[in-house]
């Protein structure tokens, strides 16, 4: 067993950095996820590991430092909150053209603009539609709880090397501040740079001894080559749907309503859940662990077997139920619910919701 | 056995790390523990509050609107969680600085008299310890072994003297306590 | 006397210039006359003469040299617009034993990515950052650069630059020299074979100072030519440069070894 500690989601998060061997992390202080390199700071990881941790100007800065880290095969890290998360877009959309893996973790506050600083659902979009131009797709991983924001660093590297993709850990404000017991993983040695050379054929890190040189660039000016690599884009994407969809469901098995929520409202959902069960109510959790790719699978399965409907919870407006209906395509009854703007739903307005929406509406 | 507790009163009263050692102490005791701080401007105007979970099983949601135990160190805080107690739980509270007490008949009302057992021993940074001793009175969740193991583990070695003292208060606050 | 065939002339012995190895063979995508063929040309040099080849990273810019990768013959990185200097300081940090250089043109280094620029050069990156400014954007079609001269005329400002409505030229070498975090600063240009010369000696001691472990940016800005953007035959837009470019931007070393020149 692995050492426990009690742990913020932050700190969490910038302690699996240091054990996941990541090679730099590069950041700019924002609330609520400033912690994260607050922690790195003072933990010292270039004595530790030898892993390079910078203070960026910006968030601009910090994602092109992954562009350039990332280029060479190094394991490269940043996090931020949603106002910089908007400002890394272009970025994102530049390493998913180039192909360079990379780990950013979003924890999410309230918007549109400055919004606030407290925990929201409400980029969700911005996660799994693109968010930065062009047609490209994240690895996008949403943790439920500080151990899970340890445990899936280096499962999200684990995914962006495999795949050369960018890899999106969501969470938010309320898992970034919470503390809870950790287990924390034995550390993963970083890669010696001769590790990197031979496992990385790709990376740039200086032309190899009578090999071709290596360019990373998400330019081709020729439209047909562009078509090209468009077309193996979305070959890797089809791949790491078949492979890398995760989830979870609890409850489920004998249930007539299903609540469909990720992250923090998964964890407000199974307190519902709890609260209608008692009520008499058959209510499972499907809590979706990645959310691109989507799980669409389960929600096939639960209209197959005649499912009453869905309730989708979320501290938005109603972004994740999109694709919810996109599954469902109009065979059971789907709706959402959730407060937004930094507000946090209690298990009680969930569970009036379900009552309401689902099975008096 | 799960237990959702509220600790609430000004910031600088030791409220968040009160509750850190009970979600230590629960860990301690192979324990689930959850800790979420009310941060941003829910924090304004100086008060602090912290919910902390202590179950056998995993946790569910780390955010509530009624609680088995508050335990309560302002007015402010009296006013906004005296009705979040769930009925039959537990609200503990230091009167000291308290204007209107606490008026609920469905629940168990137990009170501290913190600040000024602290005052006479002679150091007022052990308030929170103080209380936590009347709340480990009335709620027998955590052991002291496992708070002093909490403790521990969450202090920096430099502090490690200090934990005698702390074993102190929680005495202390054990014996003080008092139903209303 | 036997007449002389071209077979006659090529000969090892009769060689007196060749192209270096690490320019590919790729035909230039520049106009005729433009500066920075020559300019990637001395920078590949540079690193072919200190023995680096295997040991260098580049990083392209966004603007006419956004292909500077089809031509350099050694690793590199296509940046997004103005990031170059970002890009840089991470591979530089992540591989501390490398040779790491930006190339960038001036709505790359000095609009778009000014603040790239000034922390990549404040926090002193061990880094070469090559800087080309003909005072115009080339790949856009011949719009005004944070470079422009006063009452320059460009598509956007097709009056001529109005200082009162547009604002001023940047001169950003300067800028950058007065930051501790500079080594080397330094504006050449490469319009003549003695200024050709005069840039390749600077570059070189650019990538030494890099090579040496040398605390800091080393900054070689070389004030170049746009003959098309500028809507000029290529030897008048040199004369052009000559008469207007140098008296604003004037040429020399600005600051050596960490140290400014008194000029």
């Amino acid at each position: 067993m692995g050492e426990l500690r009690l742990m913020k989601g932050n700190e969490a998060l910038a302690e699996a950095a240091i054990r996941a061997g990541v090679d730099g992390y590069f950041g700019y202080p924002i609330t609520p996820q400033s912690e994260v390199i607050e922690y790195l700071m003072s933990e010292k990881p270039h004595e530790r590991t030898g892993m390079v941790v910078l203070q960026a100007e910006s968030e601009v800065a910090s994602i092109n430092m992954l562009y350039g880290g990332g280029g060479t095969g190094k394991k490269v890290m940043t996090s931020s909150s949603s106002p910089g998360i908007s400002l890394m877009q272009e970025g994102l959309s530049y390493l998913a053209g180039a192909e360079i893996p990379c780990v950013v973790a979003n924890v999410v506050r309230g918007g549109p603009g400055l919004g606030d600083i407290q925990p929201a659902q409400s980029d969700y979009f911005q996660s799994v539609k693109g968010g930065g131009h062009g047609d490209y797709r994240l690895f996008v991983i949403a943790p439920a709880s500080v151990q899970e924001m340890s445990d899936f660093v280096p499962l999200a590297f684990d995914v962006a090397f495999k795949y050369r993709i960018p890899s999106l850990i969501v969470s938010d404000g309320l898992i970034g501040q919470m503390m809870e017991k950790v287990e924390l993983f034995d550390p993963i040695p970083r890669l010696t740079d001769e590790e990197v050379i031979a496992r990385y054929p790709w990376a740039t890190n200086g032309k190899p001894k009578g090999k071709e040189r290596r360019i990373l660039t998400s330019l081709d000016l020729d439209p047909h080559k562009m078509e090209r690599h468009n077309w193996a884009l979305q070959e890797k994407y089809k791949l790491i749907e078949e492979n890398e969809t995760r989830f979870e469901l609890i409850g489920c098995d004998d249930a007539e309503y299903i609540i469909v929520a990720y992250g923090s409202s998964s964890r407000i959902a199974q307190k519902s859940i709890q609260l209608a069960r008692k009520k008499g109510i058959k209510v499972g959790l499907l809590r979706l662990i990645t959310l691109w790719p989507f799980p669409k699978k389960p929600i096939e399965e639960f209209v197959k077997n005649g499912i009453k409907g869905f309730l989708t919870v979320e501290m938005s407006a109603g972004q994740m139920i999109e694709d919810v209906k996109l599954v469902v395509e109009g065979r059971a009854k789907v709706e959402h619910f959730g407060r937004y703007g930094g507000v946090i739903h209690s298990p009680e307005e969930v569970l009036e919701a379900l009552e309401q929406k689902l099975i008096g509406g | 056995m799960t237990e959702e507790i509220i600790i609430a009163g000004f910031g600088g009263q030791g409220v968040l790390s009160m509750g850190k050692i009970l979600a230590y102490s629960g860990i301690m005791q192979d324990q689930e523990v959850s800790w979420m701080p009310a941060y941003g401007p829910e924090m304004r105007g100086g008060t602090a509050n912290v919910t902390v979970i202590i179950s056998d099983e995993r946790i569910s949601s780390p955010t509530l609107t009624a609680y088995d135990t508050a335990i309560i160190l302002n007015q402010q805080s009296m006013d906004k969680f005296e009705h979040s107690v769930k009925p039959g739980g537990v609200l503990l509270y230091d009167p000291n600085g308290i204007i209107h007490p606490p008026t609920r008949t469905d629940i168990t009302i137990y009170k501290i008299e913190g600040a000024k057992l602290a005052a006479e021993m002679g150091n007022t940074k052990i308030f929170n310890m103080i209380v936590l001793g009347g709340y480990m009175k009335v709620k027998p969740i955590v052991k002291l072994e496992n708070v002093i193991k909490g403790l521990k583990k969450s202090l920096p070695e430099r502090y490690h003297k200090l934990i005698p003292l702390n074993e102190d208060a929680i005495t202390m606050g054990m014996k003080n306590v008092i139903e209303n | 006397m036997a007449e002389i065939t071209l077979q006659d002339i090529i000969k090892p012995e009769n060689l007196v210039y060749q192209k270096t190895k690490l320019m590919t063979d790729k035909t230039l995508s520049y106009c005729p006359g433009c500066g920075h063929g020559t300019a990637h040309r001395l920078i590949m040099e540079v690193i072919e003469e200190l023995g680096k080849e295997n040991d260098t990273i580049g990083v392209a810019p966004v603007g006419c040299s956004v292909l500077a990768y089809e031509f350099m013959n050694v690793d590199m990185q296509e940046a997004a617009h103005g990031r170059a200097p970002a890009v840089a300081t991470a591979i530089k940090r992540l591989w501390p034993g490398k040779v790491v250089f930006s190339y960038q043109g001036d709505g790359d280094l000095a609009a778009i990515g000014t603040a790239e620029t000034i922390h990549a050069c404040n926090r002193g990156e061990r880094i070469v950052m090559v800087f080309i400014n003909n005072g115009i954007y080339g790949m856009t079609g011949g719009q005004m650069a944070p470079t422009t001269l006063p009452n320059m005329k460009t598509a956007t400002s097709p009056y001529g630059r109005d200082i009162d409505m547009m604002g001023n030229p940047l001169k950003m070498t300067e800028l950058v020299s007065y930051l501790p975090g500079t080594y080397f600063v330094t504006r050449q240009a490469v319009h003549t074979p003695a200024a050709v010369r005069k840039a390749k000696r600077a570059l070189r001691m650019a990538f030494q100072n890099q090579i040496d472990g040398k605390p800091g940016v080393s900054f070689v800005e070389i004030v170049s030519n746009c003959n098309s953007g500028w809507k000029m035959e290529p030897v008048q837009a040199n004369t052009w440069m000559e008469e207007n470019m140098f008296p604003f931007y004037q040429l020399g070393d600005i600051k050596v070894d960490g140290k400014l020149i008194d000029r």
